[in-house]
């Protein structure tokens, strides 16, 4: 079930409401390539979530022009737009009223798909948000933890495996493990369909965990878009040195995978071993516990060692 | 025995009546309101206004204006009904969450589908209870037609009243009491199946 993502290019987009002489989004571009996860970070209000909602056209912009594929979003009717597109919000929103099942199903529902095709889907997703298809599906929402309903508003929102996924702090009402499973879910979800992702959060270090590229908002406007590490690295105001914490160099550690800071294989000798796709954050716990040197491996096999020197340089070098 | 048959025809048929245009105004009134924010506080004031005239005196208003019989009945009572269904509908609309319609909207329901899907299921406990109360309410005054000629089992009292027969009032008492508790007891059933179906 690849269907992969699409390319969203945002372009000057201003949003004001009426009866407010701020503009809630003043002048945004932004161009998403097929399947990366843009993350929108900034304060209450700043309008992550406008900029969002212009998307899927929950909101209309008083001018610019927002192309999915190339296409203006405006060259659809709405209701066939929002249907490719899945949309996750805060509150849930799940129906009440329907179950679990019916929940999921819902867009494939509004598509006019077949029932055996769409029970045959919902059992699929729920496997997927890890939650047992027939435990689960005849369930009401009220039935349901918080973190699960969560997991069933993300299962209805990828239900027609939509190529653009919005997600607007989707997993702000729920626990900090059950967040992390949740964000582990998400990126996999991501991996395997190749959906390109807007999510939306004031959390720093989900910002940080999940994004290709965070976009840092304030009053309306982009501050700066950036790789995580660079917006750590070189943040572009004071401003967002401050949101991100960007001083702290701990915070970088884990967006640095230690087969990019390590060096060759050496034959210098090694106490412990840590797979090349960690990060030198997981390595630094290994050298605070009295290990002096890890080998680093690629599936078992030995592709080279880190130590902590090395760790200062591959940090180093980031600010440079 | 026959007549007792008569009466109760003629009761539930004027009851049934003023229900029926009750909700064909009550419904839409109720959805306009919740609909329009600026309306809804006035509206709403109005109908709490209302809720509280006694049916007496509706109709002693109506009275003059369009005579006696069924009609006026049927209008004193229709005039009844209006408020609690209306703002049933009312409220039981502006109660579905907004998160929930936000969502129905994001994934691609349109308006129509939002208030088919979303809204009636979700408001309709508290439309219902509305109807119900308003149902009540009509079986009960709808006595009051007999005093002006539109019939009913308030036949019995204005007669016991008339012929100072006090058994004659409690008999028709007793059998407004037991047809109110009726359509009381029925209606909450058809609400169960309802929502049973939702
Ligand atoms: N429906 C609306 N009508 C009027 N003003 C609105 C509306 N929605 C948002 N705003 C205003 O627009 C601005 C941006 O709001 P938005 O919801 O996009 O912020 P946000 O970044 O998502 O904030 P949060 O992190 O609190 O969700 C705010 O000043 C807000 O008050
Ligand atoms: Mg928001």
């Amino acid at each position: 079930m690849t269907s992969g993502g699409a390319a969203v290019d945002i372009s000057d987009v201003v949003v004001s409401y009426p009866g407010s002489d701020r503009r809630a989004v003043d002048g945004v571009s932004l161009e998403a390539a097929a399947g990366e996860l843009v993350v929108l970070l900034g304060p209450s209000g700043c309008g992550k979530s406008t900029l969002l909602r212009t998307i899927n056209r929950l909101v209309v912009p008083d001018s610019g022009t927002i192309r999915i594929d190339g296409e203006d979003v405006r060259s659809s009717p709405p209701e066939a737009l929002r249907r490719g597109i899945g949309y996750v919000i805060q509150a849930v929103g799940l129906f009440p009223h329907m179950s679990v099942g019916r929940n999921v199903g819902m867009v494939p529902e509004l598509l006019g798909w077949e029932r055996a095709r769409i029970d045959a889907r919902v059992d699929d997703l729920l496997a997927l948000v890890q939650l047992d298809p027939a435990r689960y599906r005849g369930r009401l929402p009220r039935e349901l933890s918080g973190g699960e309903q969560q997991r069933v508003g993300v299962a209805r929102a990828i239900a027609a495996e939509p190529r653009v996924l919005l997600m607007d702090e989707p997993f702000g009402a729920v626990d900090a493990i059950v967040r992390l499973a949740l964000q582990d879910e998400t990126l996999r979800i991501h991996r395997a369909l190749g959906t390109t992702i807007f999510f939306v959060t004031h959390d720093v270090d989900e910002a940080l965990r999940m994004a290709d590229r965070i976009v840092v908002m304030n009053a309306g406007r982009i501050v700066q878009a950036d790789t995580p590490l660079r917006l750590l690295s070189h943040p572009a105001t004071p401003y967002v040195e401050r949101l991100m914490d960007a001083g702290d160099a701990v915070r970088r550690l884990r967006l640095i995978a230690v087969r990019d800071a390590m060096r060759a294989p050496d034959g210098a000798a090694t106490q412990a071993s840590i797979d090349g796709d960690g990060t030198l954050r997981d390595a630094l716990s290994a050298f605070l516990d009295g290990v002096e040197r890890l080998a680093v491996t690629d599936a078992g096999a030995p592709i080279g060692s880190l130590g902590f020197d090395d760790v200062r340089h591959a940090i180093a070098r980031t600010v440079a | 025995m026959i007549d007792l048959l008569v009466h109760v025809r003629d009761h539930v048929t004027l009851s049934l009546a003023a229900l029926a245009v009750a909700l064909a105004i009550g419904v839409p009134a109720g959805v306009a309101i919740a609909s329009a924010p600026r309306l809804r506080d006035v509206s709403l004031a109005a109908i709490y206004v209302a809720r509280v005239v006694p049916s007496l005196a509706v109709l002693a208003i109506m009275l003059p204006l369009v005579g006696i019989g069924f009609a006026p009945s049927l209008a004193a009572l229709t005039l009844l009904a209006i408020p609690p269904i209306a703002l049933g509908t009312e409220l039981g609309l502006a109660g579905v969450p907004e998160a929930v319609r936000e969502a129905a909207r994001g994934l691609g329901m349109s308006e129509r589908e939002v208030r088919r899907r979303i809204d009636w299921p979700l408001a309709m406990p508290v439309v219902f209870g509305g109807v119900r109360t308003a149902a009540v309410e009509v079986v009960a005054s709808a006595t009051l037609a007999a005093f002006i000629g539109g019939g009913g089992l308030g036949e019995y009292i204005v007669n016991g009243i008339e012929a100072n027969d006090r058994t004659e009032t409690l008999e028709g008492a007793v059998a407004v009491g037991i047809l109110a508790l009726a359509t009381q007891a029925l209606l909450t059933l058809a609400e169960r199946r309802l929502s049973a179906f939702r």
